[in-house]
């Protein structure tokens, strides 16, 4: 019985994989375009955008907090470049849009910290607000880009395209910054018991902030490389990715709760995502049928991830007695 | 040459919470490798004190000297970086981390000038403080893993890997096994003799004068004591804590139990935890449970209330089978439960006291339309709190994390009794509570068996199921090894038959 429990939670604990696994028959066996390679590329091209803010949104999820603001800071940090700057140089164009998310993010991160407001109400408001602000300024208008950084979507590294390398760059970066830093440790302590560790010492509102602050940051990044992939901004733009962004997340096993998960999960969960939407589009499903299939994605897997805590409970559960076998 | 200062000198601390002061002017002091009990009924202000050495919060006035030099810690990091550690009544551990993130989580040593976190150092290190305190784990171990006694040993390496001068032990053994204890107290006489001050806050006055070489008496706030623990003893001790001395702890109780069962448990079992438990519990009787930390009681508890499963067997209340049990169930048939982890599953910590009072009896409050009414819940909680005899009878605006430990527990006591229980069942009623107020328990459990319910008590204190107890019952591994009645009591007795194969239990994970 016991062995038995322990092989339902292997499956459970690898059930993302397995989900992917089944995802990648199913579409496979019915289209022979799916499995290339070349679709593949693809695949994590599109997720590239949506796995960086789920990135972002992973830090501000670690602490147990909540960022539903990242969609609109996109849509603003995107309409002022494409106002004002779009004579800039690229990197001059990326770096003016991470300040810009940046501030976005300390304004949230002071409101949450230091007024104490609920994240999900203060970033609801900021969502609306930013949101106005941008379709005041671009009057709601469709604002286009040049071919300067449009360009940027054909171009790449050894064949790599830029999309993939920045989603890969970031994702580096964070897992070393949570796995390998003070702070990354420290991140998870906070969203673990944010009372307890400022009795240990630990800077927890800080943290929190940082959070934020490095949830924006991602905002940004994913909204540039958005930006060289559809080349223009509209009133549209970047409407729901926060939702998006936290599926991916949860998807790959981060806790709503705070503390638990990792960004390669995310990761893990933006691609799946991606690759569901990918064969979907390739079998020539009805469109209507999209959300819906990614819904109970998404559904599957919180009601696993509540089965294998439920699990894990029950096998460190310690016996009193020895089992009778059987 | 004056004499060296001491390890820490207190003078005249003061604190106040939202304009009420709870701390009037506390001084003391402590040597180098001294031990210094501080006991006090709930709410005289230890962990006050102590949060206030700790800097977890700030005086209003007063003056603390650490080796001499002014000591007024901003936040707990300066406190940690001052050579103080505060183990809290609460434990302070990260369960999402592995043990050696936990040691180092305030200050990671790093790679040279890079932000990266140096493994290797911090790997040798925890594995370096887990031996001293003689704990067989890998430094990997993530904490959610750990017993409540290992955590204990975790928190004090982590002291230890501070290099800490003094360390606060607030409650420590209260979720401790008696072995985990012993080991406990070995380790503390280790501290000791390498010239660390010990503060040792507990509630088991016994343990108090076997670990300290003082011991400072605080009431309401105020210090009303000190002296060697030879010259004090237990009874001067509490008579100093509570403004008057207790005579006899356990009071008499006059009417016997009824002929009528309100519990009957028929063969009981669950793979792994339980095996053929069979008892019933009478009209107006206290059945005690006596077991060892692990011999599955509460286990058994959490059966007949309904939050654990069980495979065979029947639960009946007064003659009523209770079927697949839940706890909606259970509390319908008239059972109510104090659980032993009074935080995680008994209060609401962010509510006043009043919302926890009335949780479990909502209707008894709601108006004619079924809605809540404000004047009835004010009410009902102030009966209760009168009833228990709580610190605070502002009911309605003090948030139950502001109360002490022991008040808290009151609360919880309070919340089931405004349900008048057919049966109560008790784990660790008493757990942290002051000797003053634990006879307030006795008296009400009285009370509420003389008035024809039943409960089944369970503790770790053998002299409080001898003196409550109609019947003991003894279990050990999940079987019930043993049954005494009040004319048999025999402490050996009952302690043998509650150990019995304790020392071949399979503990596996
Ligand atoms: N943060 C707070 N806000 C308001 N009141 C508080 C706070 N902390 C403690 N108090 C009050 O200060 C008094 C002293 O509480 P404290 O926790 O120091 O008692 P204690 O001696 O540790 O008791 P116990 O033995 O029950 O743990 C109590 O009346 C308590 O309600
Ligand atoms: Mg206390």
């Amino acid at each position: 019985m016991k062995s038995g429990n322990r092989l339902a939670l292997l499956g459970l604990q690898n059930a993302p994989l397995i989900l992917f696994v089944v995802v990648l028959l199913t579409f496979g066996l019915m289209s022979d375009r799916f499995l290339a390679i070349a679709n593949f590329r693809n695949i994590v091209i599109q997720a590239a955008p949506i796995g960086i803010l789920a990135i972002g949104m992973t830090f501000v999820l670690l602490t147990a907090q909540i960022d539903l603001s990242i969609g609109a800071t996109m849509y603003l940090t995107a309409s002022v470049l494409a106002l004002a700057f779009t004579g800039l140089p690229w990197p001059v164009a990326l770096l003016l849009v991470t300040v810009l998310a940046a501030v976005v993010g300390a304004i949230n991160g002071l409101i949450v910290t230091v007024l104490g407001v609920a994240s999900f109400i203060t970033t609801l408001s900021t969502l609306f607000v930013l949101r106005g602000v941008a379709m005041w300024m671009s009057e709601t208008r469709t604002l286009p880009f040049p071919d300067r950084i449009t360009d940027l979507n054909r171009a790449g590294v050894l064949g790599i395209p830029s999309a993939i390398l920045a989603f890969a760059a970031i994702f580096a970066l964070a897992w070393v910054v949570l796995h390998q830093t003070a702070f990354g440790r420290q991140i998870y302590a906070v969203g673990e018991d944010a009372e307890a560790a400022r009795k240990a010492g630990i800077p927890a509102k800080r943290i929190t902030f940082a959070c934020f602050v490095i949830c924006a940051l991602c905002a940004g990044v994913g909204g540039f490389v958005t930006v060289t992939q559809i080349g223009a901004v509209g009133p549209k733009y970047g409407d729901q990715v926060e939702f998006a962004a936290v599926a991916a997340a949860v998807l790959g096993g981060v806790s709503l709760f705070g503390g638990r998960g990792s960004v390669a999960g995310t990761v893990f969960g933006a691609i799946l995502i991606k690759t569901v939407q990918n064969g979907l589009n390739i079998v020539n499903a009805d469109p209507y049928i999209y959300p819906l299939v990614t819904g109970s994605i998404i559904f599957l897997a919180v009601a696993v991830d509540g089965l294998r805590t439920r699990i894990l409970d029950t096998l460190n559960r310690r016996t009193i007695r020895p089992l009778q076998a059987n | 040459m004056s004499p060296p200062a001491p390890l820490l000198l207190v003078e005249g601390i003061r604190k106040s919470f939202f304009g009420v002061e709870v701390l009037h002017g506390v001084s003391f002091t402590l040597g180098r490798g001294e031990a210094l009990g501080l006991v006090g009924e709930n709410g005289s202000g230890k962990s006050t004190s102590m949060n206030i050495l700790g800097g977890v919060h700030q005086p209003d006035a007063g003056t603390m000297l650490v080796e001499g030099q002014p000591y007024r810690p901003a936040d707990p990091g300066a406190a940690i970086a001052a050579g103080i550690a505060f183990i809290h009544q609460e434990l302070n551990l990260f369960g999402n981390l592995t043990i050696e993130d936990n040691l180092f989580i305030d200050n990671f040593p790093r790679r040279g000038g890079l932000p990266f976190i140096n493994r290797s150092a911090i790997r040798k290190s925890t594995q370096d403080h887990l031996a001293q305190v003689d704990l067989d784990l890998a430094p990997t171990t993530p904490v959610a893993r750990l017993s409540q006694g290992e955590r204990q040993l975790v928190e004090i390496a982590k002291a230890l890997s501070r290099n800490a001068r003094l360390i606060i032990f607030d409650e420590p053994t209260t979720s401790l096994t008696r072995r985990e204890v012993a080991r406990l107290f070995g380790l503390v006489a280790k501290l000791k003799a390498r010239g660390i001050g010990i503060i040792y806050i507990s509630h088991a006055l016994d343990d108090v004068m076997a670990v300290c070489e003082r011991v400072t008496v605080l009431r309401d706030g105020a210090v009303v004591g000190t002296g060697t623990s030879r010259d004090l003893g237990v009874p001067r001790l509490i008579s100093l804590m509570v403004g008057r001395s207790i005579e006899t702890i356990f009071p008499q109780r006059t009417a016997p139990p009824r002929p009528s069962d309100v519990l009957a448990v028929t063969n009981l079992g669950q793979p792994g935890v339980a095996e053929a438990i069979t008892f019933t519990i009478r009209a107006g009787e206290v059945v005690g449970l006596a077991g060892l930390m692990g011999s599955g009681r509460s286990e058994l508890a959490r059966m007949i209330f309904g939050l654990d499963p069980f495979r065979s067997g029947t639960i009946a209340v007064e003659g009523v089978e209770l079927r697949d049990p839940t706890p909606a169930r259970a509390m319908a048939a008239g059972i109510a439960f104090l659980t032993e982890d009074r935080r995680g599953e008994g209060l609401l910590m962010e509510a006043p006291i009043a919302d926890n009072a009335v949780l479990a009896s909502l209707r008894s409050v709601a108006n004619a339309l079924g809605l809540i009414d404000g004047k009835r819940v004010a009410a009902a909680s102030r009966t209760m709190a009168q009833k228990v005899r709580l610190s605070t009878d502002r009911v309605e605006d003090t948030l139950v994390k502001h109360l002490s430990g022991g008040n808290q527990q009151k609360v919880v006591i309070g919340k089931w009794l405004m349900r008048a229980p057919r049966l109560f069942i008790l784990d660790e009623p008493t757990r942290g509570i002051d000797v003053g107020a634990k006879q307030e328990v006795y008296r009400i459990i009285n009370a509420l068996v003389e008035a024809g319910s039943a409960v089944l008590l369970i503790s770790s204190e053998i002299e409080e199921l001898m003196g409550l107890s109609d019947r003991i019952l003894t279990i050990s591994r999940g079987e019930l090894t043993g049954g005494f009645d009040r004319l048999d009591f025999d402490r050996e007795a009952i302690m043998t038959a509650a150990a019995v194969g304790a020392d071949h239990a399979k503990v596996s994970s």
